[in-house]
C-alpha cells in the first residue's frame, strides 16, 4: 500500500543527496544544512512513533536539530544560480523538442488528478493500492516520479542530471524551504502557550458588545490580524469563534452559524494572502520564481486581498443577521 | 490571564522589520512564547521537534524540482514563451483569467494539490505570462518581469484559497463543522460550504479586474513608447 510516508523518504533521499554533493564540493555549511534536514525527514516517522509510545527523547533530539537548522540558515547566502547550459543551447533544444517538453510538466498535475479521483477505488487482490490519508499528496509524489522518468526520456538526458538540476533549484530557494515547517511548529507552540486566548481576551475587552456591527467587524478584523500573525486561518478560527463569534455574534446577536463560520474563515484567507508568515504560499513561491524581493508575491496580491476582504465583510453583514 | 507569551509575536514583528533571517527569528519567537508560558525547556524542545516533523508534507514540492530542473535545462521555459508569443488571441489577461477559473474549479472539487507554485506556476504559467506581457511591451524591464511572475503566483493563490472552502470534505469546512459540533450546534458540511460561493465569485471578479487593469497599464506604456515613432 502506498502511503504518504514513502514520499517523505524520497524527500529525505533527495536532501541527503544534495548534502553529500555539497560535502564533496567542500561547502560545509550547505552540506550540514541539507544533511541535517534530510536526517530529520528520514527519522520523522520514528520520532512520531516513539512520541506516541510515550518516549520524548527522539522528539527532544529533533527539537535540538531544528534549533541547529535555525543557526545554520543565516550561513546559506542565496546564490543567483547560474545555468550551466547556455541560453543558446536551451533555445536550440526547445526548438528541437517542441511541445514534447510540455508532456512531463503536465504529467505532474494530470497524474495527481487521476490518482486523486481513481486512487480510492484501486485495489490489487483485495488490497487498496493507496492509503486514504493525504491521498492527493501521495499522488503528487508518485506523479513527480513518473514525470521524472518521462522527462528523462523526452530530453534523452540521464536521470542524475535531474537530481543535479534539482539540487541547484533547491539551493536557489535556500533556507526558505524550511520556513513553512518552522512556522507550523511556531503555530503549535503559540497554541500551547495560550497566545490565542490572550489575543481574544484583549479584543473582546475593547469591543462595544452591544452593537452587532461592531462585533462583526471585530470578529472579521480579528480573524485577519490573527491569521497574519499565525500565518494560518485554521489557527485563528477556533480562537476568534470562542472569543467573539459564538458568545457575542451567535448567542447575543443571533447570527446564522453556517454563514458566520464559512465567511469568517474566508476573512482569515484574506489575511493569509497578506502575510510573510504564510511562507509556503507567499515566500516560497517568490524564491521559486527567483523574484528579487521575497515580498514580491505579497505585494502583488495585497490589493486583491483587501478588495476581497471588503466584499466578504459586506456580504457577511448583509447575510448573517437575516 | 498570562499575557507574557504575546512577546513571541513582538519577536516576529521586530525580526521581520529589521530584516533578520526569518528562520532563526521564528525559532526565537517559539522559544520566547513557550518559555514565558512556563513550558519546561525539555518539553518545549520536544514540542518543537514533534511539530516540525509532523508537518513534513509542506516540503513535498521539493520532489518536483528534479523534473522541472531537467525540463528547464532542455528549454521548457523558452518553448513556453515562444509558443505563447505565436498565439495571437491569447492576451495576458485571458491567460491568467483562464488559469484562475481552472484553479478555482479544481479547488472546489478538493483538488488543491494538482496545481501550485512549484507544479504549474514556475514551469508553465510564469514563463507564459512573461511571454504574453512581452507581446504587449517588448522592452520589459527586470522589475516588470518580477511583477508579472508575482502576479502569476498571486493568481494561483487567489484561485486556490477562494475555491477550496466550497468543497465539502476539505480542511476548512470540516474544521468549522467540528468547532460547532464541539459547541452543540449541528450543521451539515454542505450548509457551510455553500456560503463560501458568493465570496468565491467576488474573488474571481476582483482578481480578473486587477489582472485586466495591469494589462491596460502595460498597453498604455507600450502606447507611450510607440507614439513618438508613429508621429
Amino acid at each position: 500500500m502506498l502511503r504518504v510516508e514513502y514520499a517523505y523518504w524520497l524527500i529525505a533521499a533527495f536532501l541527503l543527496y544534495a548534502g553529500l554533493r555539497h560535502l564533496r564540493e567542500r561547502q560545509g555549511w550547505r552540506a550540514a544544512f541539507w544533511l541535517l534536514l534530510g536526517l530529520l525527514f528520514a527519522s520523522g516517522d520514528e520520532v512520531l512513533a516513539q512520541q506516541a509510545a510515550g518516549n520524548e527523547l527522539p522528539s527532544q533530539l529533533a527539537g535540538g536539530g531544528v534549533i541547529l537548522l535555525a543557526l545554520l540558515a543565516p550561513r546559506l547566502r542565496r546564490v543567483p544560480h547560474a545555468q550551466d547550459v547556455g541560453s543558446k543551447t536551451r533555445r536550440q533544444s526547445a526548438l528541437r523538442l517542441g511541445h514534447r517538453l510540455f508532456v512531463p510538466a503536465l504529467l505532474i498535475p494530470l497524474v495527481t488528478l487521476l490518482i486523486a479521483l481513481l486512487g480510492p477505488h484501486l485495489s490489487i487482490m483485495g488490497y487498496a493500492v493507496f492509503a486514504k490519508p493525504q491521498l492527493t499528496l501521495t499522488g503528487l509524489a508518485l506523479a513527480c516520479v513518473v514525470a521524472l522518468f518521462a522527462a528523462s526520456r523526452v530530453t534523452r538526458a540521464p536521470m542524475q542530471d535531474g537530481f543535479f538540476e534539482g539540487r541547484r533549484l533547491l539551493d536557489a530557494i535556500g533556507w526558505a524551504t524550511v520556513l513553512p515547517l518552522l512556522l507550523a511548529a511556531l503555530g503549535q507552540v503559540f497554541t500551547e502557550s495560550g497566545v490565542g486566548n490572550a489575543i481574544s481576551g484583549l479584543t473582546s475587552a475593547w469591543l462595544p458588545t452591544g452593537s452587532a456591527l461592531a462585533c462583526l467587524l471585530g470578529f472579521a478584523l480579528g480573524m485577519v490580524i490573527f491569521t497574519v500573525i499565525m500565518g494560518n486561518a485554521f489557527a485563528a478560527f477556533p480562537v476568534m469563534m470562542a472569543g467573539i463569534g459564538l458568545p457575542l455574534l451567535i448567542q447575543q446577536h443571533h447570527a446564522n452559524p453556517a454563514i458566520l463560520g464559512s465567511m469568517g474563515m474566508l476573512c482569515g484567507y484574506c489575511g493569509t494572502l497578506m502575510t510573510p508568515m504564510a511562507a509556503d504560499f507567499n515566500l516560497v513561491p517568490a524564491a521559486l520564481l527567483e523574484l528579487r524581493s521575497p515580498y514580491g508575491v505579497i505585494r502583488a496580491q495585497l490589493g486583491s486581498a483587501l478588495a476581497i476582504l471588503a466584499a466578504n465583510v459586506m456580504l457577511m453583514y448583509l447575510l448573517v443577521f437575516r | 490571564m498570562n499575557y507574557w507569551p504575546l512577546l513571541g509575536i513582538a519577536v516576529i514583528v521586530i525580526g521581520f522589520l529589521l530584516r533578520f533571517n526569518p528562520v532563526p527569528v521564528v525559532v526565537c519567537a517559539a522559544l520566547t512564547s513557550g518559555l514565558l508560558a512556563g513550558i519546561a525547556p525539555l518539553t518545549l524542545l520536544a514540542l518543537l521537534g514533534k511539530s516540525f516533523v509532523s508537518s513534513r508534507l509542506l516540503l513535498l514540492f521539493v520532489l518536483t524540482l528534479p523534473v522541472i530542473g531537467l525540463l528547464e535545462r532542455a528549454g521548457l521555459r523558452e518553448h513556453a514563451q515562444r509558443w505563447i508569443g505565436q498565439l495571437r488571441g491569447l492576451s495576458l489577461a485571458r491567460l491568467l483569467m483562464s488559469y484562475l477559473l481552472v484553479r478555482q474549479v479544481l479547488a472546489m472539487f478538493g483538488l488543491t494539490g494538482v496545481a501550485g507554485a512549484p507544479q504549474t506556476v514556475r514551469p508553465l504559467l510564469a514563463p507564459m505570462s512573461e511571454a504574453a506581457a512581452e507581446k504587449i511591451l517588448p522592452a520589459l524591464t527586470d522589475a516588470d518581469r518580477d511583477e508579472v511572475r508575482a502576479i502569476a503566483a498571486a493568481t494561483d493563490n487567489v484561485g486556490r484559497f477562494f475555491g477550496e472552502d466550497v468543497f465539502i470534505a476539505l480542511g476548512g469546512v470540516l474544521l468549522i463543522q467540528a468547532f460547532y459540533t464541539q459547541h452543540g450546534i449541528e450543521l451539515s458540511p454542505l450548509a457551510i460550504a455553500l456560503w463560501a460561493l458568493p465570496t468565491a465569485v467576488a474573488a474571481f471578479v476582483i482578481q480578473s479586474v486587477r489582472v485586466w487593469l495591469y494589462q491596460r497599464q502595460l498597453q498604455r506604456r507600450a502606447g507611450d513608447v510607440h507614439a513618438p515613432r508613429k508621429g
